[in-house]
């Protein structure tokens, strides 16, 4: 049931993630610029070939929301648990779904305005070929909100922020390499290609891949996307079940 | 709603973390509208009490009471604020914005915030960066964050470490104010001279309770004018029924 108190608790949850991050004015300048200087080296690595840069470009664009928003979330989260705000947060009216909903739309929202930078650097001066520019929009606010389930999620194994800073490699890069940016998801031994299979970031590339070619949503794209709301769903009702209020 | 003349009652609590017993068959009653002191040394468990009051603490049996119902159930949060030993505001907002974050949790205006900075003596700081001020006044944000909700019941721990003898007298003062307003607050200090500022005194030490009187009581109980002296008196006759390590003992068996 949203009332109208719970909605104030959660876009207060929201406005508060967004002033914390408008004091880190580095951490914003970081977020907003390196994915599109990255997407820039990318483009003169690959200068003999195009054809290569034309596929894995879009790929990145899903890729950049999903690791620096899972980066950003799991080291405010462990801050939040480590200074006792977590704990008295759980004290006062606020529900825990408010604090997540909360948290996800303030990274959300950072997040779009992240893709939104990425995607004119890359439809602009890059000149990157993609059929609609709002499926590239879609699907980056889906996997960033993932990134922040996953980052919401694994902070609760994190006792400080430098172990959650270890999660990084330890959650992304395993599904970076089996995603398909490197090597084709079919190309891959069957084993590597199962357990791509069941991690949500092979979904965001096979979207991205497909989001070069096809005009809107097909059937494959909406299955992806059906998979990466359930992926989301997922990772939210198990960070929900970490936030305890009565702890040992 | 009947209202209970009490503002917390505690039967038999036991509180057991990892394999230490951290609370010991404490039982107690704290009456409405007053100021208690929850003295005793460092490791005591006073702050796993306040935890156990608030309702976030796992307990392994009693009961806690807190304003006519169980502790922890989501009616309190409105009615119950805990101010936890380390200030917990977020050291990268700003005094005002942290408190307006609170009072939008609580459904309080700005104005509240307005007087809670006001009742701490923060206002010339209130666009400071939280983390930017010193210790003590970063203990009065938190502290400002439990008042601008007006709870019926305050879990105060530590509130007055790292005062000057100014600030705390100031402190001290308004906890009286409160009081007098119908608020009942629990206030846990390890400074035993604090002792003397408040109606009823519950003395903690390993686990259990060794006295729980007025400051006037505790000086007739020991013989002692000095609370210091007094709390050391009480403390040695606990040990005499029962040996120090006997908590220990009984636990293993």
């Amino acid at each position: 049931m949203i009332t109208k108190q719970s909605a104030r608790r959660t876009s207060a949850t929201a406005k508060r993630v967004l002033q914390q991050l408008g004091h880190d004015r580095r951490s914003v300048a970081l977020m907003l610029v390196v994915p599109a200087v990255l997407l820039i080296l990318f483009k003169y690595v690959y200068t003999g070939n195009a054809a290569l840069f034309d596929q894995i470009g879009p790929q990145l664009l899903g890729i950049f929301p999903f690791i620096i928003m899972f980066l950003v979330t799991s080291v405010t989260m462990v801050r939040e648990r480590t200074s006792g705000t977590l704990e008295r947060l759980l004290t006062t009216p606020l529900a825990r779904g408010e604090l997540i909903g909360g948290y996800a739309f303030a990274f959300g929202s950072t997040a779009l305005l992240q893709s939104v930078v990425t995607t004119a650097v890359a439809l602009g001066p890059l000149s990157m070929k993609v059929n609609s520019v709002w499926v590239i929009a879609v699907f980056a606010i889906v996997d960033a909100l993932l990134g922040t389930a996953l980052g919401l999620l694994m902070s609760a194994f994190a006792r400080t922020e430098f172990q959650a800073v270890q999660f990084m490699p330890a959650i992304v890069l395993p599904q970076l390499l089996l995603c398909g940016l490197l090597n084709p998801r079919p190309e891959m031994a069957a084993v590597l290609r199962w357990i791509s299979n069941v991690l949500p970031l092979s979904y965001v590339t096979d979207a991205f891949t497909r989001a070069r070619t096809v005009q809107g949503l097909d059937a494959q794209m909406w299955r992806d996307l059906a998979i990466l709301a359930g992926c989301l769903i997922l990772a939210l009702g198990l960070a929900s079940t970490t936030l305890r209020r009565r702890t040992p | 709603m009947n209202k209970p003349d009490y503002a917390i009652r505690i039967r038999d609590l036991v509180v057991v973390r990892g394999r230490k017993l951290v609370l010991d068959e404490l039982s107690t009653t704290i009456g409405a509208g007053s100021v208690t002191g929850l003295l005793g040394p460092s490791g005591c468990g006073k702050t796993t009490l306040i935890r156990c009051i608030a309702g976030i603490q796992l307990v392994k049996s009693g009961t806690v009471e807190v304003l006519g119902e169980p502790a922890g159930v989501a009616t309190l949060r409105r009615r119950v604020a805990y101010v936890t030993q380390a200030s917990s505001v977020y050291p990268d907002l700003t005094v005002v914005q942290n408190l307006e974050y609170f009072a939008a949790l609580m459904d309080r205006s700005a104005s509240d915030v307005v007087t809670a900075l006001d009742q701490v003596g923060l206002t010339a700081c209130r666009t400071d960066l939280t983390g930017n001020l010193s210790g003590g006044q970063r203990t009065r944000v938190s502290l400002a964050a439990a008042l601008l909700s007006e709870p019926e019941l305050f879990l105060l721990d530590e509130p007055t470490v790292g005062l000057d003898p100014v600030l705390r007298r100031d402190l001290w003062k308004l906890f009286g104010d409160l009081a007098a307003a119908g608020h009942t607050l629990l206030v846990s200090s390890h400074v035993m001279d604090e002792a003397a500022r408040c109606e009823r005194v519950l003395l903690l030490r390993e686990g259990r309770l060794i006295a729980d009187d007025t400051p006037d009581g505790l000086r007739r109980q020991s013989g002692q004018d000095d609370l210091e002296q007094a709390f050391l008196t009480l403390a040695e006759r606990a040990g005499h029924t029962e040996e120090p390590n006997a908590v220990q003992e009984r636990q293993a068996s």
